[in-house]
């Protein structure tokens, strides 16, 4: 499983690249492998206001559905169009052109909240291990 | 015991059991509470075919089959191609599952993509599924799915439609908290509360409403168009796409669906194609497999109960395959010829017959406005009688609407009914006074 | 010759000039049709000759599987032999034929065979009365939920909450919210049954909230629940009520009365356990049987018998109202009818026996090469893991779709969601020992070829009509009717 280094990661399967107080939001490359072939995308409208936790939206695939969770509170400030067009791109790019959502933060300490790649690297090892028994 | 329908032998009970490594099959239901097990059954012996035949036969003819009959009021009479049963009884389709795996069902999922593909024509609408209970339920989904949509939560229908289908609505409605409200089709004016505005087409008496104006009061108000459209009317009139319908519904019974007391019969729904992620029941969607071969799959099954659970766009999971395809086949074998004429001969049927009656002395027709295939005549006596006196005459009269209509008689006619048999309707209720 | 036959549909076989069907000529005068701004210009319908029509349908047919020719060992599914007999029973003149209008004295015959139905499902289930109107096991359950409420709502409370084992089928979760109701999941313990102390911590702390549980018995993992009697107690101690799921009645056929077991309300599927033909997804019938006390709020309408001995349709005094057209799927119901006609007490009991026996034999035989996720006797049906072929990137989707290589239906597949990898096997009494030996067989092979050759697997199926579809373009880009030019 891929898993950034520089990124901070929710127990949701969520990813969060910032820069300053702006920052990126996608699903991990263990999510997308999880969902598989993904199909469809409910993102919220640009201008909208997340809170750290809330649900943000719902990500389809083929024979799921999945809750999208906002790593952190702000505003939304733009939507990958393209991914909505093609959510291939999310299972081809999880971390690159199958980026969802940009968000300016409200409250940028909440990433030290988040989790770093070790500690999701972990996480996800034990999901896995719970789910072959 | 031997039963036709169940091979184990003695010999392979033994085999089993020793394979399984118990003594008895009892066994096997060890974890029954004994106080529970095996307690009294009062049913009647098993019968063989022969008895069961002529046990089902005798009770049959108490329903004195093959008289005429003049009803409609929701189910329709009318000719069913040869072709429907032939193709139904084909053990492929009749004893098939649910087209979870495509690859071995693309009998039933190309069936099902011609199916939606017809109610589509037929509508004028986007996108159909692959059909409901009936056209009822479908009527009470799609005021669901209204409410979803907007955001609203009161449904407005006109109390010209089916008395039947409005109850529907509101037993659905009621689950979810929803407003159910039924306004005059002489005075249609919706709120902004209101999600959707659903009128039938004929309506429930027969007549034929003004779906320019009702779809105008409709979007006026933001309040989705919905239609329920008789579907053999659908061969001679426009459709409700052409009057803005944002869903369509109706029962597809009428075409290639025996009257069978009620039902199986077909729920139809189609929609505007923006609105098809929130359509309920199954769609089938065309796709290539590996090798570059077109087939069908069930798809967009996120909305449904298996994928989606308690936030699935309906609980509906088995609904009416084969009824769909006998629709499919029957329109398949009539074709845009057929449905034409029978939509055509249905019509003249019916304005004969309405010609003749509302000439009889003391029958009145109860409105002077446009109709299909059924109309209301006022009759000289309590409607009931009347039906009584044709009963005498072998004949199986109208529908009794003298609750909404003073001694209403809604009357049905089709291409299946001749001359003959319609002079001897006149003749006989001529003979009331 | 095009190979591509899923190209071709019935539009695009059409000509413009033939036709498949004569309708008798005009034998009144015309009326001057309807005015023109009405009517339509033409509707888009295929034309073809009555010949293209049957050979089309016909082809058609051969692309798919069915219980005619082939076994089905899907779980919860019941796919058991569809008697011919019954197709005959639905047909008689007097019974397909009959409009459900006509009144009640002339359709006597018809209301008998439902009356006697209400009554039969009633003895079997050990329930007091029987509602045939619903369509379909989802549709049963959406009764079954609203007379809870109404119930509720009558006795003076508004309770808010449905409890559904993790364990269920979606029908039951969709059906709740559908009917109102908040839904909370109730975990399976370590042996697969209900945990009773979760059951217990939602009761106490919702306690006058709870208007009912929704269980499946034997559950949806093949397990009878041996404590359901305590747990019947435990919900009507705190005034629940206990739904059943009657899709597995077929491992209690004739043997057990769900009513006895402290049931208050249940759906039967009779397109399941009762034999009526599958149709591809339907029509089917989901009847509810309920205790007395429920019996008022049944739907309308219900097939009574007055003092003179005629039957006749009437509203239950507090009826959670019309859930269709008409009265049922009277079609469906003849064909159950006849089918418990043909087997009596004896024969029912010897159903449940067979399947049970079946299905144990299916696990004794299988249980080497597959994981089991419950070590105990199964009851009709069997749950197994293909977790041990993943170690060898082989999917349950994968074993799935090689059985069709063999000759077979998958089994129920990734479902019940508790158990990773999961296959539910129902048999049936219908299958004859060298059909489960067959199957068995194949399955045993396919998990050689799991270890052996994983490719095998994985590319199949090889010999079905079409090989593994895209479905993710089909959600993605759906298209989903016909087009010109498409």
């Amino acid at each position: 499983m891929n898993i950034p280094t520089e990124l901070r990661y929710t127990p949701e399967h969520e990813w969060i690249r910032a820069d300053g107080d702006l920052g990126t939001v996608g699903i991990t490359d263990y999510a997308q492998d999880q969902l598989g072939d993904i199909v469809y995308l409910d993102l919220p409208a640009t201008g909208s206001t997340l809170e750290q936790g809330g649900k943000l939206g719902e990500i389809e695939s083929v024979k799921a559905v999945s809750d999208l969770y906002a790593p952190v509170s702000g505003e939304v400030i733009e939507v990958n169009e393209d991914a909505v067009d093609e959510p291939e791109a999310i299972n081809n790019d999880p971390y690159g052109r199958g980026w969802l959502i940009r968000i300016r933060l409200s409250n940028p300490p909440q990433l030290d909240k988040l989790l770093t790649g070790e500690e999701y690297d972990e996480h996800i090892t034990r999901e896995m291990e719970e789910n072959t028994d | 015991m031997a039963h036709p329908y169940i091979p184990l032998t003695d010999q392979d009970r033994a085999e089993l059991l020793e394979a399984v490594g118990v003594s008895s099959i009892n066994e096997l239901f060890g974890e029954i509470p004994t106080e529970h097990l095996d307690p009294k059954f009062n049913l009647p012996p098993a019968l063989s075919e022969p008895e069961l035949l002529a046990h089902l036969k005798t009770i049959a003819a108490e329903s004195t089959p093959g008289l005429p009959s003049f009803l409609g009021a929701g189910a329709y009479r009318h000719y069913i191609p040869s072709t429907v049963d032939a193709i139904l009884s084909r053990g492929e389709y009749l004893t098939a599952y649910t087209p979870y795996q495509p690859e071995i069902s693309q009998g039933t999922l190309q069936t099902t993509f011609e199916f939606q593909s017809l109610v589509c024509e037929l509508t004028g609408m986007e996108v159909a599924n692959a059909g409901m209970y009936d056209g009822a339920s479908s009527m009470a989904e799609a005021c669901l799915m209204a409410c979803s949509v907007t955001g609203r939560d009161r449904i407005l229908l006109l109390d010209t439609v089916n008395p039947h289908v409005i109850d529907t609505v509101r037993t659905y409605a009621h689950g979810r908290s929803l407003e159910v409200a039924v306004a005059s089709a002489d005075d249609v004016s919706p709120s902004g509360d209101d999600a959707c505005l659903a009128t039938q087409q004929p309506n429930f008496f027969g007549y034929l409403e003004d779906l320019s104006a009702v779809g105008q009061a409709a979007h006026d108000a933001g309040a989705l168009f919905v239609v329920s459209q008789d579907p053999v009317s659908l061969g001679l009139y426009k459709p409700p796409a052409d009057f803005g319908a944002d869903i369509v519904v109706g029962d597809g019974q009428p075409l290639g669906v025996p009257l069978s007391f009620g039902g199986p019969y077909v729920g139809l729904f189609a929609c505007r194609a923006e609105y098809a992620r929130q359509m309920p029941g199954r769609i089938v969607g065309r796709t290539k497999d590996i090798d570059g071969k077109t087939g069908y799959v069930l798809t967009l099954q996120t909305r449904e109960q298996h994928i989606r659970r308690e936030r699935a766009t309906s609980n509906i999971c088995t609904s009416t395959q084969l009824v769909a395809l006998a629709f499919t086949v029957a329109l398949c074998t009539l074709g845009k010829r057929g449905l034409r004429q029978m939509a055509e001969l249905t019509y003249h049927k019916a304005h004969y017959a309405e010609n003749q009656i509302s000439a009889l002395p003391g029958y009145e027709l109860a409105h002077d406005r446009d109709f299909f295939q059924e109309f209301v005549v006022r009759c000289p006596i309590a409607t009931a009688d009347v039906n009584r006196r044709l009963l005498d005459e072998d004949i199986i009269g109208g529908y009794d609407v003298s609750d909404r209509v003073e001694n209403g008689l809604l009357l049905c006619f089709s291409e299946l009914h001749t001359r003959a048999q319609i002079d001897e309707l006149v003749k006989a209720l001529g003979a009331i006074e | 010759m095009n190979d591509d036959f899923g190209a071709t549909l019935s539009f695009d076989l059409s000509r413009p000039g033939r036709v498949g069907t004569a309708l008798p000529p005009l034998d009144v005068p015309e009326a001057p049709l309807p005015d023109s701004r009405l009517l339509r210009d033409d509707v888009n319908l295929p034309e073809l000759s009555q010949l293209d029509v049957v050979r089309y349908f016909t082809r058609l047919s051969q692309r798919n599987f069915s219980i005619d020719t082939g076994f089905y060992p899907l779980g919860s599914c019941s796919m058991k032999y569809n008697p011919k007999i019954n197709e005959v029973a639905a047909r008689l003149p007097g019974l397909g034929d009959l409009h459900p209008m006509k009144p009640a004295e002339s359709c006597q015959g018809a209301l008998a065979i439902m009356h006697d139905l209400q009554r039969l499902l009633a003895e079997i289930t050990g329930m007091a009365d029987v509602s045939l109107v619903p369509a379909a096991g989802a549709h049963g359950e959406l009764a079954g939920i609203m007379i809870a409420s109404a119930y509720h709502q009558a006795n003076g409370g508004s309770r808010k909450r449905i409890l559904v084992p993790d364990s269920a089928h979606g029908t039951n979760p969709a059906t709740a919210a559908m009917a109102g109701f908040d839904v909370e999941s109730i975990p399976s313990d370590k042996d697969g049954n209900l945990d009773i102390d979760a059951l217990n911590a939602a009761l106490a702390w919702a306690s006058d909230d709870v208007a009912a549980l929704m269980l499946t018995l034997p559950s949806t993992l093949g397990l009878f629940e041996p404590r359901i009697r305590e747990i019947a107690g435990l919900l009507h101690e705190h005034g629940a009520l206990l739904y059943g799921d009657g899709a597995n009645m077929n491992a209690m056929l004739g043997r057990v009365k769900p009513g006895d077991l402290g049931f208050d309300v249940l759906h039967l599927n009779l397109h399941k356990t009762f034999s009526t033909p599958h149709g591809g997804g339907g029509p089917g019938a989901g009847p509810i049987a309920v205790k007395d006390a429920l019996a008022p709020y049944l739907p309308t309408p219900h097939v009574a018998r007055n003092d003179d001995g005629n039957f006749y349709l009437e509203t239950p005094e507090r009826s959670i109202g019309r859930l269709g057209l008409f009265h049922g799927n009277f079609g469906v119901l003849v064909r159950a009818y006849a089918y418990i006609l043909s087997l009596g007490a004896d024969g029912l009991r010897a159903i449940s026996e067979a399947a049970v026996l079946n299905a144990n034999y299916i696990l004794a035989r299988l249980r080497s090469a597959y994981r089991l996720p419950y070590n105990r006797n199964c009851m009709h049906e069997v749950v197994i893991s293909g977790s041990r072929q993943k170690a060898n990137g082989v999917k349950t989707l994968d074993i799935a779709k090689r059985l069709i290589d063999y000759g077979f239906h998958p089994p129920t597949v990734y479902f019940p969601l508790t158990v990773d990898e999961a296959m539910m096997i129902e048999p049936t009494e219908s299958e004859s020992k060298e059909t489960l030996d067959a199957f068995c067989d194949a399955m045993l092979a396919i998990a050689h070829e799991a270890e052996e050759s994983p490719d095998l697997v994985r590319e199949a199926p090889t010999r079905a009509p079409l090989r593994r579809l895209d479905e993710a373009t089909a959600a993605r880009k759906p298209f989903l009717r016909w087009m010109k030019d498409a």
